[in-house]
């Protein structure tokens, strides 16, 4: 597609202390030279959701993993990630204090298969969290959080798999949050889910924002629109467009951008 | 029409290359549970060998080849166990990788006999151990080294990838990842793979000819001293297990009743590795669902 049109970009800028997280430049090489992720720099702003959307391939997912170096394995990533005032893109990083504070939710529910408890405390008790209170009080709060506690209250032992799509997606949540992260990375949460599960899922969402910022990739529109405030359009490894929800789909800046959100590709 | 006339010859040829299949199995099976089933009997299961008299049983060789699976199982668990975690996790694609690969494949296809000879001058002549139970489990662990280690691989390997990421995502290690999650969540597949290949280790006759030995030593089964000449549990001591009793009595044999012996240890055999193979699914869907459902306080 038109390539040079991704060097024209319209990108919103936060001030610092605004953001929970931020990146300058970030790229991300595979295999050491194919290039999939052009110097992105975007800020997300503290107790909001931000939705990152574009076509396949695009980007915005290799973009999303690299936020809490999931793609540490697979592929190279240069460029920073600004997280409390720290680089947290480097090599001395703790990646796993790291990945606590900034939780992942996958696109497929990848429960463990063991008790829906268990889902929730085998990361706390591998941490070092043994009292069997604490951890009862965490995970009711964690479940309540996720809007999955009234489900399944009477039913914790039982195999997390025995779970709906769905709930079994609103536990991911759950476990994450049971860490007390403060960004909640989402990858396309819902694009295996039925739309009642999915409406579940971002009244879920939308609750969550009081107290964690979120960053969702999505393929669906609809559902960016009506559950982010900012949302950023990623095209051929750029990061093409980023404003607030309402601007992006109703007076886009780009050609492309316009064109995408039309549905003339994607 | 002729796609349609040879989509109906080629259903009716495999539906009767599997019937060939599957008659040759009840055949076999069948001919030798039919001849052998009437010949058990308690007397047989508990009575010791006899070298020239009619009526004698099996209750050493039956013991010794559970004893010699167990031994062999203890020495290549943790062995074949590391191998496998090893290469479904650790390994990267190269060449180094591709050559474990290459040598354990090659090692599951070497003949028994041979591997019974490798064992033979390796452990009963240069390290001194004679025929003896231990040197027959070492034989039997690189006989089933191969087949374990690439039966627990195909169980990791079976994890799907999100598993792993969902404990990464969770800030967990890589190895607390493996240990917590991966391994637990292949454990029915580990489980069906081990008793898999007990089956064949509990059949395996030429491996151990030359290592664990063809004469029974006198057992004495109170003894529970591993060190003494008489116990039952030395692993010092020559052990003649089922497999290699059923070919000795067939080409040395001087006992009158060599057919009912045979015929009886044999059907022993088959139904000893059945009940493995039966046994082996059971447990494994059994620990699947207990795993992976509640646990009960």
């Amino acid at each position: 597609m038109e390539n040079w049109q991704t060097k024209k970009t319209y990108i919103k800028k936060f001030s610092e202390e605004d953001c929970a997280v931020y990146t300058q430049n970030l790229s991300v090489f595979y295999g050491g030279t194919i290039q999939k992720l052009f110097d992105v720099s975007l800020g997300f702003k503290k107790n909001t959701i931000t939705a990152l959307i574009g076509a396949s391939g695009s980007g915005k997912s290799t973009f999303l993993r690299s936020l809490n170096r999931m793609n540490d394995q697979v592929a190279r990533v240069d460029g920073k990630i600004m997280f409390h005032d720290l680089d947290v893109n480097q090599k001395k990083i703790n990646v796993y204090e790291l990945r606590k504070a900034i939780g992942m939710v996958f696109q497929k529910p990848n429960p463990f298969p063991k008790s829906i408890r268990e889902n929730i405390v085998y990361a706390l008790k591998a941490n070092g969290q043994q009292d069997k209170q604490k951890l009862d009080q965490i995970v009711e709060e964690s479940l309540r959080a996720a809007a999955l506690w009234d489900e399944v209250k009477d039913k914790l032992d039982k195999s997390a798999l025995a779970l709906s799509g769905g709930q079994q997606q609103r536990l991911c949540i759950a476990r994450a949050i049971a860490l007390k992260p403060e960004i909640l990375l989402l990858d396309e949460p819902a694009s295996a889910l039925d739309p009642v599960s999915t409406a579940k899922l971002e009244d879920t969402l939308k609750q969550l924002r009081k107290k964690y910022t979120m960053v969702m990739v999505t393929h669906n529109m609809q559902q960016a629109s009506r559950i982010s405030e900012y949302t950023a359009f990623f095209h051929l490894g750029h990061a093409l467009e980023y404003d607030t929800t309402t601007n992006i789909f109703t007076n886009p800046q780009g050609e492309i951008t316009e064109r995408y959100i039309q549905g003339s590709f994607g | 029409m002729n796609s349609k006339r040879n989509d109906r010859i080629a259903t009716g040829v495999i539906y009767l290359l599997v019937g060939i299949v599957i008659l040759l199995l009840v055949g076999i099976i069948g001919n030798i549970l039919v001849s052998g089933v009437p010949h058990l009997s308690w007397h047989f299961l508990t009575s010791a060998s006899s070298s020239f008299e009619a009526g004698g049983g099996i209750r050493d060789q039956l013991f010794n080849s559970l004893y010699l699976l167990l031994l062999t199982l203890i020495i290549s668990m943790p062995i074949a166990l590391g191998a496998a975690i090893y290469l479904a996790e650790y390994a990267a694609d190269n060449w180094l990788t591709q050559l474990i690969r290459t040598t354990i494949e090659i090692l599951s296809s070497l003949p028994s006999i041979v591997v019974g000879l490798f064992g033979y001058l390796l452990f009963v002549v240069q390290f001194g151990l004679g025929f003896s139970i231990i040197a027959g489990a070492l034989a039997l662990t690189f006989f089933n080294l191969p087949t374990l280690t690439s039966n627990i691989e195909e169980a990791i390997k079976g994890v799907p990838q999100t598993q792993r990421e969902a404990g990464w995502a969770l800030g967990l290690s890589n190895w607390k990842t493996i240990r917590g999650i991966v391994l637990p969540a292949a454990l029915p597949g580990i489980i069906t793979g081990v008793i898999l290949s007990a089956g064949r280790v509990f059949g395996e006759a030429a491996a151990l000819i030359y290592t664990a030995g063809q004469s029974g030593s006198t057992v004495d089964y109170s003894n529970w001293n591993m060190f003494s000449a008489t116990s039952f549990l030395n692993i010092m001591r020559p052990a003649e297990t089922l497999a290699v009793h059923i070919w000795k009595v067939n080409t040395e044999g001087i006992i009158p009743d060599v057919n009912v012996v045979s015929a009886g240890t044999s059907a022993l055999l088959v139904i000893v590795v059945i009940i493995f193979n039966l046994g082996a699914r059971a447990l494994g869907n059994w620990l699947y669902k207990r795993l992976t459902a509640a646990k009960i306080k």
